[in-house]
């Protein structure tokens, strides 16, 4: 195995994070912050209880998810998409270096960077509300998963987008909406019963409730189940990456 | 001996059906400085980037030092670096940091002491700390160079390493190509200039629509197709040429000044001797006679127009 590749392109990575400490780490801080003053204190001094949890505790597993999703995303497709623009990618592509070796260390610094995103916020979050963690190896394990899968996630969008636009595209149109109807904010309990069974179309449905189980042992949807969805999404993304590294898929001629 | 690289029938075909590459096969030797000359789209980039595992070709096979460049792509591709045509380089990177980047990709082992001697080798070495995004044109090239060589590699790809560089920094490169290849590295450059691969190959390879047209010794070459012109520069301007001349192959200039004669210089009658008498004979004054080689360009043109 290429140890040194990989270790250069993880530090690399987390080098140009570190560079860029306001974009990378305050901003979507700063942003999870204000979601907690204006829904957690705003609205919330409104809502009582949610499935027996304070609505402002309630909150911190799908606003750490909101954020985990959108930066493991932003992190990976930026991370291999400006290489594909600028055509400094012909230096990994001309490398001794196999498909595993640059996943570890352009997803691995993604996820990484997201994890640390994620600890952020739920200390942050520690100064606004109460927090207890039921089952704190169970979390870890949701955010590092989760991390990973969407990093890889991500990093297709990188390999596939062929400019910035279609770099947003996803993030925007899609994995927004989708966490935003997923329930980070809510419960699916509370809506009506047939916006309810739509709602389980949505797979981040399933990672939410699996994580805000770790927290509060409530959840709206099987934990079984929501692990067997994430690691069916991250054998789903390694397939497609795989194809994608095989045929040379907007990489090689 | 076995050649260092070595290409076999290899196509490639392009989605959008283009041929770049028509059953090319080469041989390059270790050591050598190899040209590969050809007009744009002639398929030089396309042959450099399957050896180096940034195209896949479409049939045929490539050897790099013993090795498949598939089945043993972590050998072949150690053995390598390329300098890419493009100005390819990180905007906020430092010349130090993109240096020690390419030598870890490569799986290399961290070596101040070696990058140090290569930044100085390349005038680079007050440099080290600077953002790439605020050197030169002709800096960013040596960072390139700096960077394909930072894993010591045995064949050194220059894709066209002079294009758009001025002259005082396209003879630098030049001789720093040939401290290169007194190192052992063997190189293989492509370029536009013939000038260039006249002044530092040792075989010039014609490569036109995907087609290697010829491989050899560059004064080979020149010797085998080079043909001589004998320039007869007149006294006093004619209009047409004198009976008496009409019998050699001559070109009168559009000025009627100059009678241009070309000759092989292999043959044992040249002709110059009763050319020149004849042109005495025809009343015509000399003002001045000189010869002139055909160069390299001459040669390379007359190739790709009669190939076509």
């Amino acid at each position: 195995m290429n140890t040194y590749a990989i270790r250069v392109i993880y530090k690399y990575e987390m080098l140009r994070a570190w560079e860029t400490l306001a974009q990378s780490f305050a901003s979507p801080v700063i942003s999870t912050v204000l979601y907690f003053v204006v829904f957690g204190s705003a609205i919330g001094t409104r809502i009582e209880t949610v499935e027996g949890v304070g609505y402002g505790t309630f909150l911190v597993p799908g606003l750490m998810m909101l954020a985990l999703l959108t930066q493991s995303i932003a992190n990976a497709s930026f991370g291999i998409f400006f290489p594909k623009f600028t055509g400094t990618i012909y230096e990994v592509m001309s490398a001794p270096i196999s498909i595993v070796e640059i996943l570890i260390g352009y997803v691995g610094a993604a996820a990484t960077k997201s994890f640390i995103i994620g600890l952020i916020i739920l200390g942050t979050a520690g100064f606004f509300v109460p927090l207890h963690i039921a089952h704190p190896v169970w979390m870890i394990g949701f955010l590092i998963l989760t991390c990973i899968s969407f990093s890889l996630f991500g990093f297709i969008i990188g390999l596939w987008a062929t400019d910035f636009e279609k770099l947003q595209l996803i993030p925007m149109l899609v994995i927004t909406p989708m966490v935003f109807l997923g329930g980070s904010f809510y419960s699916i309990d509370m809506l009506p019963p047939a916006w309810q069974t739509a709602t389980l179309f949505n797979p981040v449905v399933y990672l939410i409730s699996g994580f805000r189980w770790s927290f509060f042992e409530v959840a709206d949807v099987s934990v079984e189940l929501s692990l067997a969805l994430v690691l069916a999404f991250l054998s789903i993304c390694l397939v497609i990456v795989w194809w994608m590294f095989k045929t040379g898929y907007r990489l090689k001629q | 001996m076995q050649p260092i690289v070595s290409i076999s029938n290899l196509s490639k075909t392009y989605s959008n059906g283009f041929q770049a590459l028509k059953n090319v096969n080469l041989d390059i030797q270790s050591g050598e400085i190899l040209a590969l000359l050809g007009p744009n789209g002639a398929g030089k980039t396309t042959l450099i980037s399957i050896i180096c595992g940034i195209v896949n070709a479409s049939t045929g096979s490539v050897i790099v030092g013993g090795h498949d460049i598939i089945a043993d792509y972590r050998i072949t591709r150690s053995m390598i670096g390329l300098v890419p045509q493009e100005l390819t380089l990180g905007a906020f990177d430092t010349v130090w940091n993109t240096l020690c980047f390419s030598r870890g990709l490569f799986g290399k082992i961290p070596d101040p002491a070696f990058l140090e001697k290569l930044l100085k080798d390349l005038s680079l070495w007050d440099k080290k700390k600077s953002m790439l995004m605020f050197l030169s044109g002709g800096m960013k090239r040596r960072v390139l160079i700096g960077k394909a060589l930072a894993h010591e590699p045995v064949v050194l790809f220059l894709d066209e390493p002079t294009a758009g560089v001025d002259v005082e920094l396209r003879k630098d490169m030049w001789a720093l190509v040939q401290r290169l290849r007194e190192s052992g590295v063997t190189i293989i450059l492509t370029t536009h200039y013939i000038e260039e691969a006249e002044a530092i190959a040792d075989r010039v390879g014609i490569i036109n629509h995907g087609e290697l047209l010829l491989v050899d010794d560059k004064h080979a070459l020149m010797h085998k197709l080079g043909k001589r012109q004998l320039i007869v520069e007149l006294e006093k301007k004619i209009s047409d040429l004198p009976k008496a001349l009409t019998e050699w192959t001559l070109d009168l200039s559009s000025d009627g000044s100059r009678l241009t004669y070309t000759y092989d210089p292999l043959k044992i009658k040249t002709g110059i001797d009763g050319l020149l008498q004849a042109i005495r004979e025809a009343d015509l004054l000399i003002k001045d006679v000189h010869t002139k080689k055909t160069s390299l360009e001459e040669i390379f043109v007359s190739l790709v127009n009669t190939k076509k």
